[in-house]
Parts: structure tokens; sequence; C-alpha cells
């Protein structure tokens, strides 16, 4: 059972991350800047759970719009329940290394371009060319996965 | 097992990508609130001070201080024009090593221009004086709205704000060619303040305008006024790079930018302005206007000396004035600063400076929370001077026209908002907030197409707003697979579809405008078809190299710089606000009352929590230690021993405002203020922040920077003195160089996706992913180079649609788009 202070801190937490795409103060943002809001309060959902949450918080009529009055709960509780968990830094090394079949230690940039763009939930073509230009080791042309989680772990919120 | 993977990988990198995109959001909230804070206080300070000129007697000394920024039109008659502008006194100097320009002028010699403030020469005087009594001349005959037409030549190029940034200019003309007969140009004003080659910028401009009259076309904006000026830089480049003429420089351009045309429309269809548009906007009203009588946008033009003039205190009862100030986090980006609200310039009531910091008589009201009400737009009517110079130009000297003023003001100073309706721009302080219906009525009405401004930065140099229903349209056509549909099929696979056009264009033409990386420029070229093409670029060699990481951590890092600033200016405040939280003195406090302390003190609608951990990097157990934290915060001070701290943090707040006064005070423009003008500005400033200031704490502050003692105090080197250093950047040094690249040694600018927010179908099919009921956006995320696109449609579980073009070709020159139509599904 949360403390009220808990739950109001929560509650400024998520005003304060909605209003950063709260352009004109109309209480409401537009649906596609949804997810980045989920993920930057610490969420870590996957497109679909994503997407059945956007399902949830939207109008019966969708606008294109979500209103904060309908976010505000259904993200207090995703918080309060702490779904959608950060994944671990080793749980992801693991999946990496189920990709890098030859245990090599690193991916081709090819490798890793196939599976983000043809397996799971895949990544557009500007999703993954950013990411490899984040993760490229340039003078080999590979991705040493273990270095690039180090780097682009962040904190947890 | 490999798919559980994959999927593993992707959420976390969406994950990473999502804090970026967070991080990016805020930073550009942050520099954008300065920037719209500072463009109110600067419309709130020169009405603090139209005030105060309305009730100082006639012969006091502060009058004489500040009068003399109203008197804008003291040399009379045209030929008294011709002599203030007379050149043929100056010599040039025989070391001079600059261009030489004879007139008329010829298109070779324009080009010339170009290349010589490429090479970093600046002309002389004597040929800037010229070339503006030239301009002015010329401005003196065209009309209020433009009107060009595509039909003799192939397409129109379009540039937006380049606020004094040479080099995106020099890119422009280098990707797009100069202008020419061939190529005509419209430049949608705002060239001026900001950057640090204003000056050039609109030296190049009245150059082509002086050698192509039909084909260059420039439209004003809004800091095109010199009181703007005075804030934003331009009256201080002037008068640095031009010592001896600067002030005259000054003076007429002050005429020049009320000379200069407010729009351009493009073959009927098509409206190019700078602001916007409100729901008085009336064409043909502003086409008769006399638009030289408003010098500056800011205030409406002079009325009859002698006539009813009186401040009227009820009838502004109950007006929403447009400069009524709006407490932070219930307006859009509140603004950056910290004065508490404080109501319209009508409300003052008191007589005398010294009065001002004690009270405001009537009290504040409540900021309306409901925005969509249609708000009265009413002018703080009674806004009247007493100068006694007429205005010479017009007929009918120094009537009073507040519609006309007003369309003017909203012309230069309206942003599109996304809600229906037409309410009052309290961020700006100017013009208002527009709707798409207000679009839909301005543009039918007047039987125009599309929109075309500029005003706001964008990240990608441009963005689309506002749609209309329009018919379906026909040519452009999409094939799934390798086969194209046919004509027939299209109109029944849309069934359930309707089609929305974008009626605005915001094009925004300075790139890395907050700070290296943060945004792209872009310009447009416009064919008979009336179907804008957009060029992107980005002025530095260095940014396209930067990963998202370094762009948004480098840009971050210069606005976190400000908010530490602002942090530690209000360091009395803030530690009195922890202090409440720390009963016991222990000098701990928990992350969640530092949130709330900073919150309550600040008043900015900055996401505190949001950038906690930029702000506070020591917080074990989610404690902080508060006093350690302002040293951590690494700035650091001047040396100022003996200068009282409230009065120090007020320089630090109000850098800008108090340089501003400053400037006004410095009637000779000579850089340098007596120490007795030194004290009457701090009055100002103290008036004018509602704050006391005694005499003594001033003369100390005088002193410690008067350092030889002969009674003058040099603008620039106070403004030095007093400023916060960021630490952090002097220790380690330039993370990037900043460096230019010029355009001559760019061969292809390559840019690795272009991000389009709609794109012209004629006809879809549905593939079985699709899971939303309705598609509500287009995301063409690659680059083509032909006009043709043959795309393929592929629908994520997403909402979006994305389309891969079926060819790509990776190493082109440029990269131009057609852009037209949003989709959106009928509701069932």
């Amino acid at each position: 059972m949360m403390s009220k202070a808990v739950i109001s801190e929560i509650h400024r937490r998520i005003a304060e991350a909605f209003n950063v795409f709260d352009n004109e103060s109309s209480k409401s943002v537009d649906v596609r800047e949804v997810g980045t809001i989920i993920r930057s309060l610490g969420c870590f959902p996957s497109e679909a759970e994503l997407h059945e949450m956007i399902a949830e918080v939207e109008e019966e009529e969708p606008t294109g719009y979500i209103r904060f009055e309908k976010f505000l709960p259904a993200m207090t509780k995703v918080l309060m329940e702490r779904k959608f968990r950060p994944i671990p830094k080793d749980v992801l090394i693991q999946a990496f290394e189920v990709l890098d079949q030859e245990k090599k230690g690193y991916l081709e940039a090819e490798e890793l371009k196939k599976y983000m763009t043809q397996e799971g939930e895949p990544f557009s073509q500007d999703e993954v060319e950013e990411m490899l230009s984040a993760a490229l080791d340039n003078k080999e042309n590979v991705i040493f996965y273990k270095d690039l989680v180090s780097k682009m772990t962040f904190e947890d919120l | 097992m490999v798919m559980r993977a994959a999927v593993l990988i992707q959420m976390w990198y969406r994950k990473y990508v999502a804090r970026m995109e967070m991080r990016r959001r805020c930073t550009w909230n942050i520099f954008q609130s300065i920037e719209y804070a500072g463009e109110q206080d600067q419309i709130k300070l020169y009405n603090f001070l139209g005030y105060l000129m309305d009730h100082f007697t006639p012969s006091s000394s502060e009058r004489n201080l500040i009068c003399h920024i109203f008197r804008e039109n003291e040399v009379c008659r045209d030929a008294e024009w011709e002599r203030y502008f007379c050149y043929k006194n100056i010599e040039i100097p025989e070391v001079y090593s600059g261009p030489h320009l004879t007139f008329p002028l010829t298109a070779s010699q324009a080009a010339g221009l170009v290349e010589s403030f490429k090479n970093k020469q600046q002309l002389h005087s004597r040929y800037v004086l010229q070339l503006l009594l030239e301009t002015w001349k010329l401005l003196r005959i065209l009309p209020n709205i433009n009107r060009v037409s595509t039909c003799h030549s192939k397409e129109i190029s379009i540039c937006g704000d380049l606020h004094g940034q040479l080099e995106d200019l020099l890119l422009i003309f280098y990707k797009n060619g100069m202008p020419s007969m061939e190529k005509p140009y419209v430049f949608n004003g705002d060239f001026v303040d900001r950057g640090k080659d204003s000056i050039e910028i609109l030296l190049i401009l009245f150059a082509f305008l002086l050698v192509y009259p039909s084909d260059v076309h420039l439209n004003r904006g809004n800091h095109e006024d010199h009181i703007v000026n005075l804030r934003y830089g331009f009256t201080k480049e002037v008068l640095g790079k031009y010592r001896v003429h600067g002030k005259r420089i000054l003076k007429l351009l002050q005429k020049i930018f009320s000379w200069l045309p407010l729009a351009t429309v493009i073959d009927h269809k098509v409206l190019v302005l700078h602001g916007g548009i409100s729901d008085a906007t009336d064409l043909s009203l502003l086409a008769k206007v006399d638009r030289h009588r408003y010098v500056s946008a800011l205030r409406p033009p002079k009325k009859k000396p002698g006539s009813e003039d009186q401040l009227s205190m009820d009838s502004d009862m109950e007006d929403d004035s447009w400069i009524s100030r709006v407490s932070a986090g219930t307006r859009r980006r509140a603004s950056l600063t910290y004065m508490k609200p404080f109501a319209s310039r009508n409300d003052f009531q008191h007589r005398s400076l010294q009065d001002f910091s004690r009270h405001i008589i009537r009290p504040l009201r409540e900021e309306p929370k409901d925005r969509r009400r249609q708000a009265e737009f009413t002018l703080s009517s009674q806004d009247l001077l007493q100068c006694s110079s007429t205005d010479p130009d017009s007929c009918q000297p120094g009537d009073v026209n507040h519609e006309e003023w007003k369309q003017i003001v909203d012309l230069l100073w309206s942003d599109p908002m996304s809600q229906d309706g037409c309410i009052p721009n309290e961020v700006r302080g100017g013009g208002c907030y527009w709707g798409p219906d207000v679009t839909e009525q301005v543009l039918s009405k007047n039987h125009l197409q599309l929109l075309i401004r500029s005003h706001e930065c964008k990240q990608e140099g441009y963005e689309f707003c506002h749609s209309r229903k329009v018919r379906p349209p026909a040519s452009l056509h999409i094939c799934e697979g390798s086969h194209e549909t046919p004509q027939e099929d299209r109109q029944s696979a849309m069934g359930g579809w309707r089609w929305l056009e974008l009626a605005v264009l915001t094009i925004f033409s300075a790139s890395n405008y907050y700070e290296v990386g943060s945004n792209r420029g872009a310009y447009i070229t416009l064919g008979p078809d009336l179907i804008p093409h957009l060029i992107q670029y980005q002025a530095s060699s260095m940014t396209r190299e930067l990963t998202l990481t370094q762009r948004v951590g480098w840009t971050e890092h210069s606005a976190l710089k400000v908010v530490r600033e602002q942090l530690f200016a209000h360091r009395s405040d803030l530690t009195g606000a922890f202090q409440e939280f720390d009963k016991e003195n222990t000098g701990m406090i928990s992350l969640n009352d530092w949130a709330r302390a900073v919150e309550a003190v600040l008043h900015l609608g900055i996401p505190w929590r949001v950038l906690r951990s930029q702000l506070v990097p020591n917080a074990p157990d989610g404690m902080m230690n508060y006093r350690s934290w302002f040293r951590e915060l690494a700035i650091k001070e001047p040396d100022t021993e003996h200068i009282h701290q409230a009065l120090l943090e007020t320089v630090y707040r109000h850098r800008s405002t108090l340089e501003t006064i400053f400037r006004i005070v410095d009637t000779d423009h000579s850089g340098l203020i007596s120490l007795e003008d030194f004290h009457q500005t701090w009055k100002l400033l103290s008036a004018y922040l509602k704050m006391e200031i005694s005499d003594e704490a001033i003369s100390n502050l005088a002193i410690s920077i008067d350092a030889n003692r002969d009674g003058c105090i040099d603008i620039n080197e106070f403004m030095e003195a007093f400023r916060l250093v960021d630490k952090s950047r002097l220790e380690t040094g330039n993370l990037f160089q900043r460096s230019t690249a010029t355009a001559s040694r760019q061969t292809h600018l390559h840019m690795t996706s272009l991000h389009l927010t709609n794109l012209h179908v004629s006809c879809l099919q549905h593939s079985s992913h699709v899971t939303k009921r309705y598609v509500t956006k287009l995301s063409v995320k690659s680059l083509w180079l032909t006009s043709t696109l043959h795309l393929k449609v592929i629908f994520h579980s997403s909402p979006h649609v994305v389309l891969y073009s079926m060819t790509r070709e990776e190493s082109f020159a440029t990269a131009s788009f057609a852009l037209m139509c949003q989709l959106e599904k009928e509701p069932d």
C-alpha cells in the first residue's frame, strides 16, 4: 500500500513528462509521442504492450490525441505495479549472445541489421541505421555488444 | 529463441531512443522558452518605458534618457532624409581593401559582395549608406503585398528566418544558386538579430533586390524592428562594426524596415508572410495601409498631439490585454524569467519612478484556464505618447488606427496552434495563436491554397500543419510489389478514406539555431504546380558526423548551462526554500523535496524531475546536500566582494533586460554611460522589476567596474564582468570544435534520412499486418531523387504506415520531394 506522498510524487513525475510533449498546454499529447513518454518514465514495454496501453487510454473515437485525464491513472498503475521492468544488463548480453551464433563476441553490421529488421518487432530503416551508427566500431565494422550495452545503459529513474 | 532475443534488444534500444527524444524535447523547450521570454520581456519593457514617458513631467531627466527611442521620425521631409543618408562626404581611405560599389549595381557586383563577405571583409560605411539610400528609394514604391507569378520562370525559392547566420545564406546560394531573373527568391523576414552577420545578410539581400527588383522579394519579419534589435544583438553588431557611422546606419534601417513589404502572394494561390494570420486578417485592408507608419510593430503609431489621450483605468479592467503575463505552467511553454506576473501597462497608477516598486493597485487577474475560450483581443488601447514630432511621410499626420496596427502585428508575430479558434499570443507578447478553422477561413475567403510562414524554429527546418479537406488528387501513384495499380482501381480502393491537405507550411532557414546540431535549416522551391519541394541542410560540417547521442548531448549541455545559471542566480531564495524542508538543519533534503522547492521558487515550466539526474548527480539514497550542490553547479562567479548578494542575483537573472536598458540610456550610442546615467538605469530596472535597490548598493556596483574612476562605465565591460561562467565548459575545453564549413568546400550534402510527415498517395492496399483501424500519418523514411515515386506500402502494427522506396540511390547531392496530403480514415 503506497503512501499518499509517494503517489503524489508519482503523479508529478508523470505530469512533468507529459507536459514536455504538451506544446500547447492543452492537456493532451499526440498519440505518437505516448511511447516516448512511457519509456522515459522508466518502462520497457514491447511494441505490442505499448499498443495495448494506447488502446486503453485513447478516446472512444480516436482523435489522434491522448488526454492527460486518461493517461494519468493508467500510467500511475503501470509505475506502481512496476510493470515493464528494465531488462538487466546480463539478460541483454545473453540476448546478443543468442544472435551471435558463432560466439565471436561481436556481431557483423549486416548480421545485426538482418535480425533487427526481420525478427521480433522489426526496426524501421531509420531505427536500424541510427543504432548502427552509434554501435559500430569504425575500424572493424562490427559491433562489440558487451561494450555497447555498457555504453548505452542509462540510469533508472 | 532468436525472436525472443531480438525482441529484448529492440525493447531496450527503443527505450534508449525514447530517453534521448525526451531529453531532446526538454532541451528544445528550454531554448524556445528563453527565446520567447526574451521577446515577451522586450515588449513589456518597451510598454513599461512608454508608460513612464506618459507620466514623466516633460522636463524630467529620466524622460530625456528614454524618450529618444520613441522619437522615430525625427527627420521630417524627404530632403532631410536625403541629407541624412548623405554619403558623399565620407571618404574611403586608401588602405581600405573591401569591396567597392558603383551604382546602379550590377549582378556581378552583388555576387562580388557575397564573395567578399565570405572572405570576412566588411563593406565601407560610405557604400553601406549609398546602398541603403537606393534600397529605400526602391522599397518606397513597392506595394504592401508583393504579387509574383511563376509563369516566367521555372520555380521560385522561398527562405525563412536567417537571423544573421551568413553561413546558411551562403549554403542556400551554393545549393540553389544566387538570385537572378531565372531564379527568383522570396526572403520571409527575420534577416537580423542573434547571429553575428546580420548586417552582411541585409546588404546582400538589398543588393540583389536592387539588381533584380522584380525577382527578389523581401517580407518584413518581427525582428525588422529597432526595438527588438536593441535586445537581440543587431544594434550591438552594427555599432560594433561601424563605430563612426553606426548610429546613422541604424536610424536609416529603422526607416527601411518600416518600408519592407508585409507579404507576398504567388500565382494568387500561395500566401507567404513571416508570422501568421488571425481571424481578423483582411488582405484587402493590408494592401491599403501606410505600412511605413508602423516603424515598430510593438506599438500603434502616434496620435495627433493634443487629442484625447487619457489613460482610462476602467476600460481596461475587463479586457485580456495582450501583454498580461501568464503564470508559469498554465500556458504554452512558460517563459524562463523569474518575474512574477504583473498586469498591463495601463494598470500603473503611480506617477513617480520611485513609487513603482511599492505597489500595483489592481490585483493580478487569474489567467483563464480554458484556453479554448475566444478571448477578446483588445490592445492596451490608450498607448499614447506625448512626443511632439509628427509623422511626415503620411498624408494625415499621426492618426491612430488600431485595426491596421493589429493586422500588421498579427502578420508578424502570430503562431499556429492545433485547436480551432484565435487567442492572444501571450508567450511572445504579440500577435495571436490561430487554429485550423482560421486557416480555412482566410484561405478560402482569399481563394488561396497554401500559407507559407516562418517565425518558429523547427527541428527539421520545416513543418506542416493545419489540414483542410480537399478532393482526392490524381497525379502520383504508389505501387505495391512491382505492378502499378490502374487508375480505375484507385477510387474504389480509397473507399472510406478522406483526403486532407496541409495548408500551413513553416519554413526556417537558420540551422543550428539554438546550438550546434540543434536543428536543420530548409528552404522551399515552388514550381508552377505549386507543390512545395523542401531542401534541408545544416551549416556545420561537424553535425553530420555526430550520432544522435552526441547531438542530443551537446545541445542539452548548452540548455542545462542556462538552467544551472538560473538556479545559481536564485541561490538565496532556493536556500531558503530548501531550509523549509530541512528544519533540523542537517544540510540534506530528499530529491522529491528538492524538486518541490525548485518548482516553487523558480516558477519555470521545466520538468525538474525529468532533468533531475542531470542537475543533481550526487544523490545517494535519494538524499542530496543542498549546500555543496550549489558549489557543484560549477558556476564561476565574478569577483564580487563588496556587492550585495541580491543585487548580484538581479544582474544574473535579468542580464538581457539590463543590457537593453543600458543601450537605450546610451543615447549617443558610444558604448559608455556616465555614472549618473548608470544610477538612472538601475532605477529604471528596479522600477520595472518592482524591487528596491539602495543608492549605496548601486554605487558599489559602479565603483567595482569603473576601475579608472573617470566617471564612465563601459557597457560591454560591465556585462562581461558580471557574467556567470560555466566551469565545466572551461575545464573540458571545446568538446566539438564549432567549425563552419564554407559552401565552396562542400561537394555533397548527404542526408541519411528525411522524415516526411505527409505524402501524396492515390492508392492504398491493406496488408494483413494492419491491426489498427486507421492510419494517422504516413512516414517516408528514405531518400529519393526523382519526383515520380515508386513506393511500397508496409503497414506496421503501429499506427504508422511506413513507405520504403523501391529504388534507393545512395549518393544524392540534394534530396527534394513533394509533400502534400495526409490520410485519415472516416470514422466508422
